[in-house]
């Protein structure tokens, strides 16, 4: 299976939903087409909606580091949400939780940040 | 239950996710769980990309070698590259340590070996190449 993306942008919002898995070959497509939209639409938060995503492996903790170093300068969050069981074993692993925000759901990723 | 197999395929980025596939047809006929199932390929991921990445530098006309086998209480995997090999494997295996940090990698590789596995050996000689091989017990 390898990778779709889908993206809107809600203000100065850009949600990426993903669909299939994530390694070191579809992240580095994944990334240059996010880092794009990112800069062209001037976007300050991210939500990476992990649904349907069965798989993933140390590229797509790189790839959220990424997008977080990238929006940090313009005080921005990242938010990863509907992440599975072995995701969510990497993402804590990793220590990510420190810097990223965790939503169960699309809408609870969108309310932090209406209240952030 | 016994049995082995082995393959080797060029080290491009797009095999990793043949490494996977191929390690869970492998393991078809011992009807593991799910979850036993991703964290081994989990670990293959990882150690492949390593081999392609670092051990080759991305040279997609080297081979990397998938080896498996199992008995009935461990599984076995080994990743064999002719790579550049590793100068240092215990800093390498320290987490968020990584030789190319700047390429967005997250340097958890071996870390993620390690707690998804039970067993993670790791011999290297420089500019000879690098063989993981890592050992998973299941239980039926």
């Amino acid at each position: 299976m390898s990778l779709s993306l889908q993206m809107s942008i809600k203000r100065n919002v850009l949600y990426v939903r993903l669909r299939g898995e994530l390694d070191q070959a579809s992240v580095e497509r994944l990334k240059y087409r996010v880092t794009e939209v990112i800069n062209k639409y001037y976007i300050v938060h991210i939500v990476i909606n992990l649904k349907e995503v069965p798989f993933m492996d140390s590229s797509g903790i790189g790839f959220i580091i990424g997008r977080y170093s990238q929006l940090k300068e313009r005080k921005g969050k990242v938010v990863v949400c509907s992440m599975n069981e072995l995701i969510e074993r990497i993402f804590t692993l990793s220590g990510l939780k420190k810097i990223c925000l965790v939503a169960a759901s699309e809408d609870e990723a969108q309310n932090i940040l209406e209240v952030a | 239950m016994n049995n082995l197999m082995s393959v080797k395929f060029l080290a491009k980025k797009e095999n990793v996710i043949f490494a996977r596939g191929v390690a869970g047809a492998f393991l078809v006929n011992l009807n593991l769980e799910l979850g036993f199932l991703n964290e081994i390929k989990t670990a293959i991921s990882e150690a492949v990309t390593n081999s392609i990445v670092h051990g080759y530098l991305c040279d997609d006309t080297k081979l990397v070698e998938l080896s498996m086998s199992y008995d009935d209480e461990v599984v076995t995997v080994e990743i064999i590259d002719n790579g550049v090999g590793i100068e240092d494997i215990t800093k390498a295996k320290e987490p968020l340590y990584s030789t190319k940090l700047e390429e967005e990698r997250a340097g958890l590789g071996f870390t993620i070996m390690e707690v998804f596995t039970d067993q993670l050996l790791v011999t290297s000689i420089v500019n000879q190449g690098t063989k993981v091989k890592m050992i998973k017990k299941y239980y039926e």
